[in-house]
C-alpha cells in the first residue's frame, strides 16, 4: 500500500439500477461492469457480506446491503458458504478498495470480479430500502450500457422471481459425505460404535450446517434436493435435516412429498426453506413476505418459554398457520410481525425454525438448537436398529 | 396470552430512590443526568413514585418535573440513609448513577441499611456488583465461563506488586480498584514507571488494592453494549471499535460504532463472550464489556492455520449503565437507561415498547446504516501546561458525536463538533514541522493526518501507533482529497465527492482559494446541500416515528420541513471548562417551555451524553455539528422551498450559541429574543462602555486595547493591580491579574502570539462579587434572586462558592444591583435572559455614602447559575424567557419585575474540581476557571448549607483534621482570626517555615514542615502524602502563572491524595465557620425547604 495507489482510486464507470417499477438509481460499477437482473432484497446486517454472497438462499436475487460501507476486512477463501458466488447483483452504499484484516487475499471488488458478479456502489441505499420496504420487494436489473428505458425494457422480459426453481440451481447433483476426512468434533466416548449418521436434504444448504453438524461428531451426507424418501432411509440416517435455500416453497412438490415419508422415520430438522417444506408436509400453506427478513437482529420468541433470540434471517416467504395439522404447533414467532418462525411436532422428533441458527453470518444464540437436534439423534442411535428400519 | 418463563416475578415496587451521580468530574459526566432522567421518565411511565436525590444542581432529573420527590443533598450514606427512612422508598435503581450511584448502593446494602428499610436492590444484586466490581471474583468468575482474561494479580502491597511484577513480566498494566475512570492506574513499561504508577494507584484505590496486569498495548479495543432481563433474554445493543488501540482509555479514545474492520465471526465470537458474560453475572439490565483483539498473527503466539480468528481478551465489565451507554443509544436511538430501568422493575424486553419504531419491541439488536465516530473534548486548551499524555487515566471533561454514511464525513463533522476555534483536521502543530509525534495525545488524531501528509508511509504510522490500517487509510483519503482542493479546478463533483467526505465550507474555501461564503454561494449554485436522514433503529427496515436526523450528501431527504410554527433551540456542544451541563438543562428547559407554548421545538446539539440529544426530547434533534455552516443548513431544511427559516434561539447554549448570533442575523435568518445587535453591545467593550455611561451604571475603569503602547498607557492610567483578558472567550480563559508592567509585557506577548485580538484591561477592584441572573421582555426586569460570592473579585465566579440569599451586603448595595440591572435590561432591550456580575468595593465609589456597586460584566444569554437559582427560587426562568420570545411579556405570565422575594433556604453553590486527573496543572483558584462541575448545599442556616457543600464538593473537614498552613505575606495577618479558630476546632497545625513563625508568635502550637523539598524531611510532600495532615491551606502571591508557581508541590500532592486544598482564606473561613458552628443539617425534599412542609 502506497500513498500514491490511494490518490488513484480506481475510476469505474457507471452504472444505474432500475427497477421494475420504474425508480432508477445512477451509480457506478463494481466487480464486473456488465448487467445482472434479479429480485431487489435487501439485509440489515452490518457485517457478513462475504458469508451473504456466497448463501444460497439469495440465488435470483440482487443483495442491497444497508450498511454503507462495504468490504471493510476484505475477503478470504475460508469464509465462503457455498461452493459459488450465489448472488446476481450486489448493491452497496460505498466499497472500500482499502480492506485491513490479517486473513483477507482479495478485496470485495476483486472478489466479485473473480466470481464474475456485477455490481453497483455509491447510490443511496438508504433511498433504496425505503422505497423496498414500503412497495415491497421488486425486480430490478444493473446495467452499465443501456438507457433507464430500454433496462426497463429488457427486464420486462426477463422471469419473475417467483417462476423459477432456484433449489435445482443450486443442489448438489450427487450424493457425497461432508468433509469425511477431516476429522470431526467432539463425538461422546461413552458412546459405542460408529458415530451418529445424518442426512442433509441440500436444498441450497450452507457449509456452516454441516460443519455444526460435524463438530457435534456426525458423519454427514448431502443428498440432492430431488433425493426421494426411500433413497434418503436407505442411507439409515440417525437424522435428518432439511436445509434451507432459494425461491418459492409452493414449487417444491418433490421435496415435500419426500418429507412427508421421511416423518417418524428419523429425528428431523428443518432449516428455513426445509422448514416451509415441513411447514406444507403438515397441511400449511406458504405466502410471500412483502420485504422479507434479511439480516441478524430478528428477534424471535420461544412460546414454551417467553425468552426472546436474536437470530440471522435470510427468507422471503413465511408459513401460514392457518391449515396447520393439529399434531404440529407453532413453536415460535417473530416478534416485529408475528409470522411463524418455528415448528414443533407434538408427538414425534420433529422440529423446524424459519431463522438460520447456523449464522454464519449473524448470532449464534441459537445454536444449542444443533445440540437439541442431536440429543434426539443420539437418543435414536442408541436404539436397536430394528426400531429405526 | 403465552405462558410464563422462568421464576415467578417479584412484585413491581410502588416507589424507587434512584441515587444521580453527582457534579461533573472528568470520568462522570452528563451522561448520567441522561441516564437518571430516562430512569425517572421510566418510572413514571410505570406509575412507579421516583425519589430523586443528587447534589448536582445543574441537572434536568434534579428538575422537579422530572422525579416526584427531588433532594439536592450531598451524596453520602448518611444523607441517603435519612433520605431512605424518610420517603421508605420499596427498591433502590443502582445502576443508574455512575460509578457513584453505584458505590453509595454498595456502601448502603452492605451496611444493611436496605434491609433495615425494607428496601431492595432493583435489576442488579448486590453480588453480582460485587462479581464485576471486585477484580479477583470477576477473573475467578471468567475463568469458571472459560472466558479469557489477562494474566494479572491482585495486590495490596509493593512487595506483593514487586512479586507479582516477576512473574508477568513488563510492560505492565497497573489498574487500582474503585476509582472513577481509571483515577491512579497506568502503563508500566519500566521498574522506576512501575514504582511510582503502584504507589499512586494504592493511595487512589478507597480499599487499597490494585491489579497488576499483563500490557496488552497496541491490540484492538472492542466494546460491547449488553442488555437482559429476568427471563434470560440477552440483546447487544450496540458494539464500538476505538480508533486507539488498547493504552489509552476508553474515555479518552475516538471510538466509532458499528466495529469497522472486524469480521463477522470475530464480530460474533466478542457478542457470544459478552452475553456469556451478562449471563453469568446475572446482571438484570444493561452493561458493558471491553475487549482487547490481537490485531495480527504475530503479535501473539497462535496457531492460525485454518483459524478464522485471533486470540482475545476481557478487559473490563461494567455491571451498570456507563458513558458508553450514553454513546451507544445516541448511536443507535435504542433507550438503554429506559430499557435497564424498566428491565429492573420487572419488565421483559419483549415487554417494552421501541419507542422509535412504536411498533416493535426493545427485544432486537439495532442495525444502523450509518456510521457514527465519538471524540472526547480534553481541556487543554485551558490547561496549557497540563500533561497531555494519553493513557489508563481518563482526561477529557466531555465528548462530542458526529454520524454520517461515511467514516470520513463522520470524523471530519466531529472535529468540527470539538469547536476549537474552527479547527479542522487540516491543523497542524506550528512546532511539528515534518515529523509529527504519534505518541497517544489529545492532539494525535492531528499529527497522524500531518503525517501522512508528510509522506510517512501509512503502514509505519499504523505499526507505529497501532491504529488499524482501516483507519488511517481513511485519513488517507481525506489527504487525497486535500491535495486534490489543492490542485484541481473546483467543479460540482469534486465539491461533492468533497463533502461527502466531510470537508467543510471553511475548508474547502482554505484549500480551493475562496471564502467560506463562496463555496456555500457555489453549493447553492450547482445544488449541493445536504439531506437529512433518520436514526431509526432499524436502517430503514420499518417506518419510524422519530425524528432524530443527522445530515449527508446523498439523494433522499427524510426531514421536509413541518407546516407550523417552529423555532431552533441551538444547544451547548460538548462539556468542557467553562460550559458545563448547566447549559444542557437551559436547552432542554427551552425545549419543554416551546412544547408547552404549541411551538414545535427543534433542537441541534453534537454532545451524545445530554439529555437534550435523546431524542424525544424535542421535536426534532438534528445531530451536528454547532457551527454556522450546519446552522444554516439546517434552517435553509426547515426552511424547504420558498419557506422562511424558523428563528433561532442563541441565548441558552453557551457562548457556542450565543455567538452564532451575528452570523445567522448576517445570513438573514432569525433571532428569537434579544437581538443580534443587542448581544454585539454587550460583547463589544466600547460600544458596552458608552451604553453604561450613558445610563449612568458605574463600571471599573478599564478600556480594550490591541497594541502593547496602548495596554502599557491604559494600565499607568487606571493603576495597578489590572484585570486582563481577550474580548470574547468564555470560562475566563487567559485572564489574569496582572500586578505591574513588566507582567503586562509578558501576557501581552502572550496574547499576541495566541492571536486574541483585542484586550480587555479594567482596574482590579478586591472587593466581594455578586451576580444576578434576570429576564427582561423590553418592558420589565425580573430578577429571581442575588448570589453573592464567598471568594473575593480575583477568583473566576465558576470557580466561587456562592451563595443564596447574598449575607454581607447592604439594602442599598442589593437596590444598585437591582437598579442597574433593569437599567441594563431595558437599555440593551434584552428579550430573554441575562447575567450580569459585579464588585462590591464601595472604597472605590466615588461617592462616599455610595453603594460601591460596579458593574464587571453583562452576558446577553443564560448564565451557569440558571439552573441553581431557578430550582432554589422556584422561577420557571427559561420558561419565562422562552415565553418573553414568543411575545408573552412577564405581566402576562403573572410576573412582576424587580427583585423576587427570597424563600426562607439558604443554598451554596459550590465548585467542583478534577485537578487529581490532569497531572501538571495547578489547582489554585484565579481568574481563569478550573471547575468542572458544581454541587450545591442547601439548608435553613448558612453554616449548614455551607457545609453540606463542602461535604458534597469533598472539601469535608472536622473538629480535630489536622492542616496544613502555607500562607504568602500578604495574607498572613489576614489569616490570624482564622488559625486561631482552626485551633479552637482542635485542629493540630502544621506550618511552613514562615508561617509556622507567624503561628508561633500567635502563642499557639505548631509543627513546623519544610517546604523545600530537597532539604530534608519530613518536607510538606512527606506529611501529605503520610497522611499526618488531612487539609491545607495555601496561598500565593499574585501574578506569575506557569506551571511551578510557588507551592505548586503542595497543591498538587494534596490534590493527589485527594484532602481539601484551600487557596483562597475566604472559602477557608466560610469552611472552617461551618466547622466550628454547632448543630447539624437537615435532609429534605428541596420543595420543603422553599416552599415549606406541606406542600
Amino acid at each position: 500500500m502506497t500513498q500514491d495507489g490511494l490518490l488513484l482510486s480506481p475510476q469505474r464507470p457507471a452504472a444505474r439500477l432500475v427497477l421494475a417499477d420504474g425508480r432508477v438509481f445512477d451509480g457506478v460499477a463494481i466487480g464486473v461492469a456488465g448487467r445482472a437482473t434479479g429480485e431487489v432484497v435487501f439485509n440489515t446486517s452490518m457485517s457478513g457480506y462475504q458469508e451473504a454472497l456466497t448463501d444460497p438462499s439469495y440465488r435470483g436475487q440482487i443483495l442491497v446491503m444497508t450498511y454503507p460501507l462495504q468490504g471493510n476486512y476484505g475477503t478470504n477463501p475460508f469464509t465462503n458458504e457455498s461452493r459459488e458466488l450465489q448472488v446476481r447483483g450486489f448493491v452497496v452504499r460505498e466499497l472500500t478498495d482499502l480492506p485491513s484484516h490479517w486473513r483477507s487475499d482479495r478485496t470485495l471488488d476483486q472478489y466479485l470480479r473473480v466470481a464474475g458478479v456485477s455490481g453497483i456502489a455509491n447510490i443511496d441505499t438508504r433511498a433504496l430500502t425505503r422505497h423496498l420496504r414500503s412497495r415491497g420487494v421488486v425486480m430490478g436489473t444493473i446495467t452499465v450500457d443501456e438507457t433507464a428505458e430500454s433496462a426497463l425494457a429488457r427486464l420486462r422480459g426477463e422471469p419473475d422471481y417467483g417462476s423459477l426453481d432456484y433449489v435445482a440451481e443450486v443442489s448438489t447433483t450427487a450424493t457425497y459425505d461432508f468433509e469425511k476426512d477431516r476429522p470431526s468434533g467432539r463425538w461422546p466416548t461413552e458412546i459405542a460404535g460408529p458415530p451418529p449418521h445424518v442426512v442433509v436434504v441440500d436444498l441450497g444448504v450452507k457449509r456452516n450446517i454441516m460443519r455444526l453438524l460435524r463438530t457435534r461428531g456426525c458423519s454427514v451426507t448431502a443428498v440432492p434436493h430431488t433425493t426421494s424418501a426411500e433413497d434418503i432411509l436407505s442411507l439409515a440416517p440417525d437424522g435428518i435435516v432439511l436445509s434451507p435455500g432459494p425461491g418459492d416453497p409452493m414449487q417444491l412438490e418433490h421435496a415435500v412429498t419426500a418429507a412427508r415419508g421421511l416423518v417418524g422415520r428419523a429425528p428431523i430438522m428443518g432449516i428455513c426453506l426445509g422448514h416451509q417444506v415441513l411447514g406444507r408436509v403438515f397441511g400449511a400453506s406458504t405466502y410471500k413476505l412483502k420485504f422479507g427478513h434479511r439480516g441478524a437482529n430478528h428477534p424471535v420468541r420461544d412460546e414454551q418459554t417467553g425468552r426472546v433470540y436474536i437470530t440471522a434471517q435470510n427468507h422471503g416467504y413465511a408459513v401460514d398457520p392457518d391449515h396447520l395439522d393439529a399434531a404440529v404447533m407453532v413453536s415460535q414467532i417473530h416478534l416485529n410481525d408475528g409470522t411463524v418462525e418455528g415448528l414443533q411436532h407434538r408427538s414425534e422428533p420433529v422440529f423446524a425454525i424459519q431463522y438460520h441458527s447456523e449464522a454464519s453470518p449473524g448470532p449464534n444464540d441459537t445454536e444449542f438448537l444443533f445440540d437439541r437436534f442431536m440429543a434426539t439423534v443420539l437418543s435414536q442411535h442408541e436404539r436397536p436398529p430394528s426400531r429405526r428400519s | 396470552m403465552r405462558t410464563e418463563g422462568g421464576s415467578a416475578r417479584p412484585p413491581k415496587p410502588s416507589s424507587v430512590l434512584i441515587i444521580g451521580s453527582g457534579p461533573i468530574v472528568i470520568g462522570q459526566a452528563a451522561e448520567f443526568d441522561y441516564a437518571g432522567t430516562q430512569a425517572c421518565k421510566a418510572m413514571r411511565e410505570e406509575g412507579i413514585r421516583s425519589i430523586l436525590v443528587n447534589s448536582n444542581p445543574a441537572t434536568i432529573m434534579t428538575d422537579e418535573d422530572v422525579a416526584d420527590v427531588v433532594y439536592i443533598e450531598p451524596l453520602t450514606v448518611e444523607v441517603l440513609e435519612r433520605i431512605i427512612a424518610r420517603e421508605q422508598p420499596d427498591g433502590l435503581l443502582p445502576t443508574l448513577g455512575g460509578q457513584t450511584g453505584l458505590n453509595l448502593a454498595r456502601e448502603l446494602a452492605t451496611a444493611g441499611i436496605l434491609d433495615r428499610h425494607g428496601v431492595r436492590l432493583l435489576g442488579t444484586s448486590l453480588r453480582t456488583i460485587e462479581l464485576a466490581e471486585d477484580r479477583a471474583l470477576f477473573r475467578d468468575l471468567l475463568r469458571n465461563i472459560g472466558e479469557p482474561v489477562p494474566e494479572s494479580e491482585i495486590v495490596e502491597t509493593w512487595e506483593a506488586a514487586q512479586a507479582a511484577r516477576d512473574r508477568i513480566g513488563l510492560p505492565l498494566v497497573i489498574r487500582p480498584a474503585y476509582t472513577l475512570g481509571g483515577t491512579g492506574g497506568g502503563f508500566a513499561r519500566t521498574e522506576d514507571e512501575f514504582e511510582r504508577i503502584v504507589h499512586g494507584g494504592l493511595a487512589a484505590s478507597p480499599i487499597h488494592q490494585v491489579l497488576v496486569e499483563r500490557s496488552l498495548l497496541g491490540w484492538k479495543e472492542l466494546e460491547y453494549e449488553v442488555m437482559r432481563d429476568a427471563n434470560d433474554t440477552c440483546i447487544t445493543v450496540c458494539n464500538m471499535e476505538n480508533l486507539d488501540p488498547m493504552g489509552v482509555h476508553t474515555g479518552d479514545s475516538i471510538v466509532v460504532a458499528p466495529s469497522q474492520t472486524l469480521s463477522d465471526t470475530e464480530y460474533h465470537m466478542l457478542r457470544n463472550s459478552a452475553l456469556k458474560i451478562i449471563r453469568a453475572l446475572g446482571i438484570e439490565g444493561g452493561c458493558n464489556v471491553q475487549f482487547a483483539l490481537a490485531p495480527r498473527p504475530d503479535v501473539v503466539p497462535w496457531e492460525v492455520d485454518g483459524a478464522q480468528t485471533l486470540p482475545y481478551y476481557v478487559i473490563e465489565v461494567n455491571p451498570r449503565v456507563s458513558r458508553s451507554s450514553a454513546l451507544a443509544s445516541k448511536a443507535t436511538g435504542y433507550p438503554i437507561a429506559r430499557v435497564a430501568a424498566k428491565i429492573a422493575i420487572g419488565k421483559r424486553l419483549d415487554e417494552i415498547e421501541n419507542s422509535v419504531t412504536k411498533r416493535t419491541s426493545a427485544a432486537f439488536e439495532p442495525a444502523l446504516d450509518y456510521c457514527v465516530v465519538k471524540i472526547p473534548r480534553w481541556p487543554f486548551d485551558k490547561f496549557a501546561f497540563g500533561d497531555r499524555a494519553l493513557g489508563t487515566q481518563m482526561k477529557a471533561t466531555g465528548e462530542v458525536m458526529a454520524i454520517d454514511r461515511t467514516f470520513e464525513a463522520a470524523l471530519q463533522k466531529a472535529v468540527r463538533s470539538l469547536e476549537f476555534g474552527g479547527r479542522s483536521l487540516m491543523w497542524e502543530h506550528p512546532e511539528w514541522g515534518g515529523n509529527p509525534p504519534l505518541s497517544a495525545s489529545d492532539e494525535r488524531l492531528w499529527a497522524l493526518t500531518a503525517a501522512i501528509r508528510h509522506d510517512v508511509p501509512l503502514l509505519d504510522i499504523s505499526r507505529h501507533t497501532g491504529v488499524d490500517p482501516w483507519f488511517i487509510e481513511r485519513l488517507a483519503r481525506i489527504v487525497a482529497m486535500e491535495r486534490r482542493l489543492l490542485a484541481e479546478e473546483l467543479t460540482p463533483a469534486l465539491l461533492a465527492e468533497a463533502k461527502r467526505l466531510g470537508f467543510a465550507d471553511a475548508q474547502v474555501g482554505t484549500l480551493a482559494d475562496r471564502l467560506p461564503d463562496q463555496v456555500r454561494a457555489l453549493r447553492e449554485e450547482w445544488g449541493l446541500r445536504p439531506v437529512y436522514k433518520m436514526v431509526d433503529t432499524c436502517a430503514a427496515e420499518f417506518d419510524a416515528v422519530t425524528s432524530y436526523f443527522y445530515s449527508t450528501y446523498e439523494e433522499e431527504n427524510e426531514a421536509p420541513p413541518e407546516p407550523r410554527e417552529r423555532m431552533l433551540v441551538i444547544g451547548s456542544g460538548p462539556i468542557r471548562i467553562g460550559q458545563g451541563i448547566e447549559f444542557d438543562y437551559c436547552s432542554v428547559q427551552a425545549v419543554r417551555a416551546l412544547r408547552a407554548a404549541g411551538v414545535g421545538a427543534i433542537l441541534a446539539n453534537s454532545n451524545p451524553e445530554t439529555v437534550s440529544t435523546d431524542f424525544d426530547t424535542s421535536d426534532r434533534l438534528y445531530f451536528e455539528p454547532l457551527d454556522i455552516e450546519s446552522m444554516r443548513d439546517l434552517l435553509e431544511n426547515e426552511a424547504g422551498e420558498n419557506g422562511e427559516a424558523p428563528a433561532s434561539i442563541v441565548q441558552f447554549g453557551g457562548q457556542t450559541a450565543v455567538n452564532m448570533a451575528r452570523a445567522l442575523h448576517g445570513a438573514a435568518m432569525p433571532i428569537a429574543g434579544s437581538s443580534a445587535e443587542a448581544i454585539d453591545i454587550a460583547e463589544d467593550r466600547g460600544r458596552f462602555e458608552r451604553l453604561l455611561s450613558e445610563i449612568a451604571v458605574p463600571q471599573p475603569p478599564g478600556a480594550g486595547v490591541s497594541t502593547l503602547e496602548d495596554a502599557l498607557t491604559t494600565a499607568g492610567a487606571i493603576g495597578y493591580p489590572v484585570l486582563v483578558r481577550p474580548s470574547y472567550v468564555l470560562g475566563g480563559r487567559a485572564m489574569e491579574v496582572v500586578q505591574d508592567a513588566n507582567e503586562l509585557v509578558r501576557y501581552f506577548g502572550a496574547a499576541l502570539a495566541e492571536k486574541t485580538g483585542v484586550v480587555l484591561i479594567d482596574k482590579y477592584l478586591s472587593g466581594r462579587e455578586a451576580e444576578v441572573d434576570a429576564i427582561c421582555d423590553g418592558a420589565r426586569v425580573l430578577i429571581p434572586g442575588i448570589m453573592e460570592h464567598v471568594e473575593r473579585a480575583g477568583v473566576h465566579s465558576g470557580d466561587s462558592m456562592a451563595v443564596y440569599p447574598p449575607q454581607n451586603l447592604t439594602q442599598a448595595q442589593c437596590d444598585a444591583i437591582v437598579e442597574y440591572t433593569t437599567r441594563i435590561g431595558l437599555a440593551l432591550d434584552v428579550r430573554g435572559l441575562m447575567n450580569v456580575q459585579f464588585v462590591i468595593s464601595p472604597a472605590d465609589d466615588p461617592d462616599p455614602d455610595g453603594p460601591g456597586v460596579f458593574v464587571i460584566e453583562v452576558n446577553p444569554r443564560s448564565s451557569r447559575t440558571v439552573p441553581f437559582i431557578s430550582k432554589v427560587t422556584g422561577v420557571p426562568m427559561v420558561h419565562l424567557a422562552v415565553n418573553v420570545m414568543l411575545g408573552r411579556s412577564l405581566a402576562d405570565q403573572g410576573y412582576e419585575g424587580g427583585l423576587w422575594p427570597a424563600p426562607g433556604l439558604i443554598a451554596v453553590k459550590a465548585p467542583v474540581f478534577s485537578m487529581s486527573k490532569l497531572v501538571g496543572v495547578d489547582t489554585y483558584l484565579g481568574p481563569e476557571m478550573k471547575s468542572t462541575g458544581e454541587v450545591m448545599g442547601v439548608d435553613r442556616t448558612f453554616d449548614a448549607a455551607v457545609r453540606k457543600a463542602l461535604i458534597a464538593s469533598d472539601l469535608g473537614i472536622r473538629p480535630g483534621t489536622p492542616f496544613l498552613l502555607s500562607l504568602s505575606n500578604q495574607t498572613k495577618s489576614e489569616a490570624v482570626p482564622l488559625i486561631r479558630a482552626l485551633h479552637e476546632a482542635g485542629c493540630p497545625l502544621y506550618a511552613t517555615e514562615g508561617t509556622a513563625a507567624l503561628v508561633h508568635g500567635l502563642g499557639l502550637p505548631v509543627e513546623m514542615v519544610t517546604k523545600r523539598l530537597n532539604e530534608g524531611h519530613p518536607n510538606v510532600v512527606d506529611v501529605i502524602r503520610a497522611g499526618t495532615v488531612r487539609a491545607v491551606i495555601n496561598t500565593i502571591e499574585g501574578g506569575r502563572s506557569g506551571p511551578l508557581r510557588d507551592g505548586f508541590h503542595i497543591r498538587r500532592t494534596a490534590t493527589e491524595v485527594r484532602i481539601p486544598c484551600f487557596t483562597s482564606l475566604d472559602t477557608a473561613r466560610a469552611a472552617i465557620k461551618a466547622l466550628a458552628s454547632p448543630g447539624s443539617y437537615e435532609v429534605l425534599p428541596l420543595h420543603v425547604y422553599r416552599d415549606g412542609e406541606g406542600l
